[in-house]
C-alpha cells in the first residue's frame, strides 16, 4: 500500500506536466522568465501561505538544475563506490530528495545556517564543498571536507553544521543555532532538517516548545520520504499530518517534488521567522528511492511498482526539467551539456576519491580538544603516547 | 524533576562548618566565602565580561537557582542573559550545543547531574566528538554544570557520582573542584575554554565557608585545568581524592597526624585531564597510596588512577598495593544510618591507612 501522500502526491504530479506556463517573458529567442502554478500548500495555523503561483528566470533555473544533477550523480557514485567497498560503514542516499534541499537552499540567505541528519551528502556540497570534497570524505581521504574523520554523516562546512547520526539530536541543535542568531542580534534563521521517523523523537517536541517559547527563527523541516528505515509513516506515526505536529507552531505542507514551490513556502518562512513570529514547521512531502542506507535493497517493506511510479511520475529533476524546457528557458542541448558536464566532475571526483591518500597516523590523535591539558594522548598500549595535534581552524577558539 | 529539597540541605552543610577546623589556603587572614557565593561571583564575572556568555537551565533565574548559585544574576543582566527553561534536558542541552557551535558561550545548569542524563546524549555525541569528527572545524565551547554526587537523604535517584562517566569519554574536559577557590577559579577556566566542560560541583558543599585569598577574589582569577593541587604536604603516604572526598582526606590526615602519620592530601580538581604527575611526584615521596571517592567503584576514578599507577613507573616506588576507597557498590539507600555507611569517612581512611602502612 502506498502511503497517502505518496498518492495523492503522484495524482497531482501527472496533472501538473502538463502545467502550463503561465506568463513567460522572451529575450532573444530565450524565455527569460516562466511561471507556474504549484500544487497546494496545506497549512496548519496560518491565515496565509505562500504563493502557489511560482516564478523562475533562466539563470536561476539553470543554477536549480545544476545543482539537482549534481546531487543526483554524486549520490549515484557514492552508491556505487559503497558496492565497490570503498565506501565503509553507513551510507545514506538523498537520490529522489534532491528537491528539497535545493529548493531551500535557493531561498537561504548566506548567513542563514542549516543542520540536518544523515542524509547529508548533498546539502554539504550545495554549502559550498566540492564534489571532490563529499565523495573523497565518504571514501575517508585527506581531501574530504572533513579530512575522512568524519565519513558519510558527519560533513561540516561554513554555514552547514552536520550531519548528525543521532536521530533526532540535530533538532535542538538547529534550535540552539537558530538561539544564537537572535541572540546576536541578525535576522538569521536556521533550518533544522529531520524525517519522518525522528518526528517522534521525543527531544523534537521539547524544542517545538522552547521555540514558540522563546520566539526563535526556526525552521523545522519535517521531510517526510514515506519512511523511517523499513517502516512507513502511517505505521510509525499516530499522526502523519507531520507540518501539524507543532501543535501549536503553525506549519506548511509543500510538495517536496517541486523544486520551485519548496523554494517558494521557504521564502515565505524566512520572512515569517526574521519578522519576529517564531518558528514554523514545514512538512516537505518527498521519496526515497534507494533504501534507509546501503544495506538495505529498499524492497521488503514496499514494492518496486511503488518506486517506478513516483520515478516515472513526480521525480523532481525530470518535472523541472520538463517545465523550463517547456517553457524555453532552456533548451535540451544545454542541459545535455550541462549533464555531461557534470557527469565528469563527480567522475573525477570520484577517480580521485579512489586514489587520494588517507591522512597520516598522526592525525589519529589531533583535534581532540582546542586547549589540549592531557600532554600526550593514550595509544592502546601506554608503551607509545601519541602526540596531540591541532590541524583544523576550530572556528569558535576566540 | 525537582524533587530535591535545595534547603533542607543547608541545615546538613552546616555542620560541616564547624567541623572544618583545618586551613585549606596559605592565606592566614583571608576572607570566607561559601562555595556557592565563589560559583556566583564567577557566573557574574564571567557574564560581565564577555557578551556570549549566558546562563540557561531550571529555575536559574526568576527563582534565582534551585540552590541559589545564581542568586541575583537575572535581576542583573536580565532576560537575554540568564534563562529559565522548561523542564526538558534534552531539549535545552541541544539548544546550548548548538548555541556554542554557532559561536556563544553557554552555560548550561542542570539542576543535578542525576537530570543530566536525559540529555547526555547532547554532552557526549553533540558536544564531546564534533570537533574531532569536524577535523578540528567546530569546537563547542559550553560548560555543563550543576550538582554531582551524593547530597542527603535524597536516596538513590538523587546521589550519584557522574565523574567517571564523564572522565571516560574523550573531547570531554571534567572538572571536580572541592572548595571555593577551586569553585571560583574553575569555573571562570572552564567558561572562557574552548572546549565542553562538564563541571560537577557539590550539593553539600555549597554552603560551606572557606577562605578566598586576595588573589582569588580578583577579578582575573583563574586555576589551570588539568591540574591537581596538593592541599597538605605529607611524607608516608600519599591520599588522593576529588570533591566532597578531600575533606574526608583531609579530615583523616588531620587525625593521622595525631599518630605520627604525615598524609599527604592530593584535591584533584580535574578528572579529565587527569594529573598523574602530581600522583607520581607524590608517591615517589611517600611510596603508598589510597584513592578516595564517593562514587562507586567499577571502572571508577579511583581504578583509573590505580590502572596509571600500575602502568607507570610509579608502580616501582609503591611498597604496599595501592588502595582505593568508594562509595559502596549498591545504589544509595535513604535509611540515615545506612547512608552514612555508604560512603568513606575519615575513619575509613585512617583505618585504610593504618593498614597500608602496617602500623596499629
Amino acid at each position: 500500500m502506498l502511503p497517502s501522500c505518496v498518492r495523492s502526491v503522484g495524482k497531482k504530479a501527472i496533472n501538473n506536466k502538463n502545467a502550463a506556463a503561465l506568463v513567460s517573458k522572451f529575450n532573444q529567442g530565450f524565455a527569460t522568465e516562466a511561471s507556474f502554478e504549484t500544487k497546494p500548500y496545506r497549512l496548519h495555523k496560518l491565515e496565509q501561505g505562500p504563493s502557489t503561483n511560482v516564478s523562475v528566470n533562466r539563470d536561476d533555473a539553470l543554477k536549480i538544475f545544476h545543482q539537482l544533477q549534481t546531487i543526483r550523480r554524486l549520490e549515484t557514485s557514492a552508491g556505487n563506490l559503497y558496492k565497490e567497498k570503498i565506501v565503509k560503514g553507513f551510507c545514506h542516499l538523498y537520490s529522489g530528495q534532491e528537491a528539497v534541499a535545493v529548493g531551500i537552499k535557493a531561498a537561504l540567505r548566506p548567513y542563514d545556517t542549516v543542520i540536518t541528519a544523515y542524509r547529508d551528502h548533498g546539502w554539504c556540497y550545495l554549502f559550498g564543498v566540492s564534489v571532490e570534497g563529499v565523495l573523497t570524505e565518504l571514501t575517508g581521504r585527506r581531501t574530504g571536507c572533513a579530512r575522512g574523520k568524519g565519513g558519510s554523516m558527519h560533513m561540516y562546512t561554513d554555514g552547514f553544521y552536520g550531519g548528525n547520526g543521532i536521530v533526532g539530536a540535530q533538532v535542538p541543535l538547529g534550535v540552539g543555532l537558530a538561539f544564537a542568531a537572535k541572540y546576536k542580534g541578525t535576522d538569521g534563521v536556521s533550518v533544522a532538517l529531520y524525517g519522518d521517523g525522528a518526528s517522534n523523537q521525543g527531544q523534537v517536541f521539547e524544542v517545538y516548545n522552547i521555540a514558540k517559547l522563546w520566539n526563535i527563527p526556526c525552521i523545522f523541516v519535517a521531510e517526510n520520504n514515506g519512511y523511517g528505515m523499513g517502516t512507513s509513516a502511517e505505521r510509525s506515526s499516530a499522526s502523519t499530518e507531520y507540518y501539524t505536529r507543532g501543535d501549536y507552531i503553525p506549519g506548511i505542507w509543500v510538495d517536496g517534488m517541486d523544486v520551485l514551490a519548496v523554494r517558494e513556502a521557504f521564502r515565505f518562512a524566512i520572512e515569517y521567522c526574521k519578522s519576529g513570529k517564531g518558528p514554523l514547521v514545514i512538512e516537505a512531502a518527498t521519496y526515497r528511492y534507494s533504501g534507509h542506507s546501503m544495506s538495505d535493497p529498499g524492497t521488503s517493506y514496499r514494492t518496486r511498482d511503488e518506486i517506478q511510479e513516483v520515478r516515472q511520475t513526480r521525480d523532481p529533476i525530470t518535472s523541472f526539467k520538463e517545465k523550463i524546457i517547456s517553457t524555453n528557458l532552456v533548451t535540451p542541448e544545454e542541459l545535455k551539456k550541462m549533464e555531461s558536464e557534470i557527469r565528469s566532475v563527480v567522475d573525477e571526483a570520484t577517480k580521485k576519491a579512489k586514489t587520494e591518500p588517507e591522512i597520516g597516523l598522526d592525525e589519529l590523535s589531533a583535534d581532540v580538544y582546542v586547549n589540549n591539558a592531557e600532554g600526550d594522548i593514550r595509544n592502546i598500549s601506554p608503551f607509545s603516547p601519541l602526540k596531540h595535534k591541532k590541524i583544523g581552524p576550530a572556528v569558535n577558539a576566540k | 524533576m525537582a524533587s530535591v529539597k535545595p534547603f533542607l540541605i543547608q541545615k546538613f552543610a552546616n555542620k560541616f562548618v564547624n567541623n572544618r577546623a583545618f586551613s585549606t589556603s596559605k592565606c592566614i587572614a583571608a576572607k570566607q566565602m561559601t562555595v556557592r557565593d565563589a560559583l556566583n561571583s564567577a557566573l557574574d564575572e564571567e557574564l560581565e565580561r564577555d557578551e556570549r556568555v549566558f546562563l540557561l537551565g531550571e529555575e536559574v533565574a526568576q527563582y534565582d537557582g534551585a540552590y541559589k548559585v545564581s542568586r541575583g544574576l537575572w535581576k542583573k543582566y536580565g532576560d537575554k542573559r540568564v534563562i529559565d527553561t522548561p523542564i526538558t534536558e534534552m531539549g535545552f542541552a541541544g539548544l546550548a550545543v548548538g548555541a556554542a557551535m554557532a559561536g556563544l558561550r553557554p552555560i548550561c545548569e542542570f539542576m543535578t547531574f542525576n537530570f543530566a542524563m536525559q540529555a547526555i546524549d547532547q554532552v557526549i555525541n553533540s558536544a564531546a566528538k564534533t570537533f574531532y569528527m569536524s577535523a578540528g572545524r567546530i569546537n563547542v565551547p559550553i560548560v555543563f554544570r550543576g550538582p554531582n554526587g551524593a547530597a542527603a537523604g535524597v536516596a538513590a535517584q538523587h546521589s550519584q557520582c557522574f565523574a567517571a562517566w564523564y572522565a571516560h569519554c574523550p573531547g570531554l574536559k571534567v572538572v571536580s573542584p572541592y572548595n571555593s577557590e577551586d569553585a571560583k577559579g574553575l569555573l571562570k577556566s572552564a567558561i572562557r575554554d574552548p572546549d565542553p566542560v562538564v563541571f560537577l560541583e557539590n550539593e553539600i558543599l555549597y554552603g560551606v565557608q572557606y577562605p578566598m585569598s586576595d588573589q582569588a577574589l580578583s577579578k582575573d582569577f583563574l586555576l589551570p585545568l588539568g591540574k591537581a593541587k596538593v592541599e597538605r604536604p605529607g611524607k608516608h603516604i600519599t591520599l588522593v581524592a576529588h570533591s566532597k572526598a578531600v575533606e574526608t582526606c583531609l579530615e583523616a590526615a588531620k587525625e593521622l597526624a595525631g599518630k605520627g602519620i604525615e598524609a599527604e592530601v592530593i584535591n584533584l580538581r580535574s578528572i579529565r585531564p587527569l594529573d598523574m604527575t602530581t600522583i607520581a611526584a607524590s608517591v615517589a615521596k611517600t611510596n603508598h597510596l589510597l584513592s578516595v571517592e564517593q562514587g562507586w567503584p567499577t571502572c571508577g576514578v579511583g581504578a583509573e588512577i590505580l590502572a596509571r599507577v600500575m602502568e607507570s613507573e610509579t608502580f616501582f616506588h609503591l611498597d604496599q598495593p595501592a588502595i582505593r576507597l568508594t562509595g559502596v557498590d549498591v545504589p544509595m539507600p535513604y535509611a540515615t544510618s545506612l547512608e552514612s555507611a555508604a560512603l568513606p569517612k575519615p575513619s575509613d581512611v585512617v583505618e585504610a591507612t593504618k593498614k597500608l602502612l602496617k602500623v596499629k
